[in-house]
């Protein structure tokens, strides 16, 4: 036991946590951005609420949903206190710094990207989550695809998920990559596919996310 | 050959001591040849400063060929200045124009504390090599080296992470002043090799505890250190080595 406390508390442990629950929340994705493009079917959301409707009173989807917020909780706390730490690391910094000469100015980053993240999270968890809750909670209904378009019918929403699409596209484009090196795989064959991989999923994800408000604000999904 | 001497303006970080406040001091240095190295251009700085009896700038350097690691110097942003792969002993003046001005500090971290003005304490690298750098050998006559067989590609391997001369640039060069690129190339020179394989568990163990304990930051991947090693120290040092840690960690059997 003090073993293993030992090895999270290291340096490297917490890295390791970090890579490992930010695969986690990446699995999620996955999912999330599946199910949510079912309104690209434009069948009025037919499909698109029939699988909302699975997810929210599935038991093994609630019991996954409850290792979602932990996982995510985890992955929050870990990255403040990495974030505490390096500052500490580095009481006096440097009159002048040309980090682009060595680094990707994402991969420097994480913490900003990853903290506009949360503020986009709590907007859409309201949006949404909170919704189905009570819906789920009451017994009533509840028509999800017409609370996204209701939703998506005001500018500054669509604006904020932009902000929130963008901020998650350059936190997965360090991220994706960056989680398999903490865990220790780095490999002259494989660590190309990964990156490569980690790029367009990244890409896509996020292009499939933006699409979704961009195209309910103008009417494309009816 | 040069190509006609160069004017710059020097903006370099004094301070006195370990414990009191630095700040920056400008100095002008007057034809200077553009073969000239940057440590030989503060050299002449220096020496005009001491005929004018004003106190010279504290450096730290040794070889002045790239292989000590002593010659630590942030230069507009950079350790070691604008080129890859080299030390700044080895910068010559020629990668500057004439006009220029050139801001140099020393590097910064809370494990690497000013000693004064450019020079700075770089024990803490030590305390993690005592902590577990090494391979505990028998003493007695030594074995015929080619008696234990090393595979071609891990002898290289070996070599490559050998080659760090444990200047200190990638903690310099790292948003975190993270040491995990130094550490994994000691780490992996030693595990690498059967001699040093017998150890591997303890070393990792101990190398990265006194590393949290000098309070280097933590690794975030963004592969600064690597992009400013002099000697291309890979990032794969430090995949391994979190691989090494995490194996020591959960089968080691030690209380
Ligand atoms: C859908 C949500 C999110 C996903 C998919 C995600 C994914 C990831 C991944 C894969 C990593 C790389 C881990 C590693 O390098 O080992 C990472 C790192 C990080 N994340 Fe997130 N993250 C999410 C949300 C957040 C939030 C809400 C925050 C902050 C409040 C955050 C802050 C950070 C920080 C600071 C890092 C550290 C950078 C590093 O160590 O490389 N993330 N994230
Ligand atoms: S890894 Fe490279 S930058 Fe770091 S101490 Fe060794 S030689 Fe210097
Ligand atoms: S003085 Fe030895 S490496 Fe520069």
């Amino acid at each position: 036991m003090s073993k293993k406390s030992g090895f999270l508390s290291s340096s490297i442990g917490k890295k390791f946590l970090m890579g490992l629950t930010g695969l986690f929340l990446i699995s999620f994705l996955v999912i999330h951005v599946t199910l949510n493009s079912f309104i690209f079917f434009n069948d009025g959301g037919a499909t698109f609420n029939a699988g909302a409707d699975f997810m929210a009173h599935n038991p093994i989807i609630r019991i996954l949903e409850i290792g979602l917020f932990a996982g995510l909780l985890l992955h929050i706390f870990q990255a403040l206190v990495l974030t505490l730490e390096n500052r500490k690391a580095r009481p006096i910094g440097y009159a002048v710094v040309k980090g682009s000469a060595n680094s990707s100015w994402y991969s420097r980053s994480m913490g900003i990207l990853g903290s506009l993240l949360l503020l986009f999270l709590v907007v859409h968890l309201s949006n949404f989550w909170v919704p189905t809750k009570v819906a789920v909670f009451n017994h009533t209904a509840h028509d999800t695809f017409a609370g996204m378009k209701a939703v998506f019918s005001q500018w500054y929403f669509v604006a904020i998920y932009l902000v929130g699409v963008i901020s998650l596209l350059y936190h997965l484009l360090h991220g994706f990559q960056s989680s398999f090196q903490s865990l220790g795989l780095n490999h002259k064959k494989y660590t190309p596919l990964i990156k490569a991989l980690g790029m367009w999923f990244s890409i896509i994800v996020c292009l499939l996310f933006a699409a979704m408000p961009v195209t309910m604000f103008l009417g494309i999904i009816k | 050959m040069s190509h006609g001497n160069m004017n710059l303006t020097l903006k370099v970080w004094k301070q006195k001591n370990k414990d009191s406040k630095g700040r920056f001091e400008t100095y002008d240095a007057k034809g200077i040849s553009p073969d000239m190295s940057f440590l030989e251009m503060f050299d002449v700085v220096n020496e005009q400063l001491i005929s004018s009896g004003k106190e010279p700038i504290a450096f730290d350097h040794d070889c002045r060929e790239g292989i000590c690691g002593m010659c630590s110097m942030y230069i507009n942003g950079r350790p070691h200045g604008p080129k890859g792969g080299i030390t700044t002993c080895q910068l010559h003046m020629r990668s500057f124009n004439n006009g220029d001005t050139i801001v140099v500090e020393p590097w910064r971290g809370a494990a690497f504390p000013v000693i004064k003005d450019l020079a700075v304490d770089r024990s803490s690298f030590d305390r993690i090599m005592s902590a577990g750098g090494f391979v505990s050998v028998n003493t007695g006559n030594a074995k015929d080296a080619n008696n234990i067989l090393i595979p071609k590609d891990d002898a290289d391997t070996a070599f490559d992470a050998a080659a760090c001369i444990g200047c200190g640039a990638c903690v310099a060069a790292c948003k975190n002043s993270s040491a995990m690129l130094f550490v994994s190339a000691k780490v992996s020179q030693l595990s690498l090799l059967p001699q040093g394989k017998v150890e591997k568990q303890d070393r990792v163990l101990n190398m990265v505890k006194q590393m949290d304990e000098e309070g280097f930051g933590n690794c975030t991947n963004t592969g600064a250190c690597e992009a400013e090693c002099p000697k291309s120290i890979s990032l794969e040092n430090i995949a391994r080595m979190n691989r090494e840690y995490l194996g020591a960690s959960f089968t080691q059997n030690k209380k």
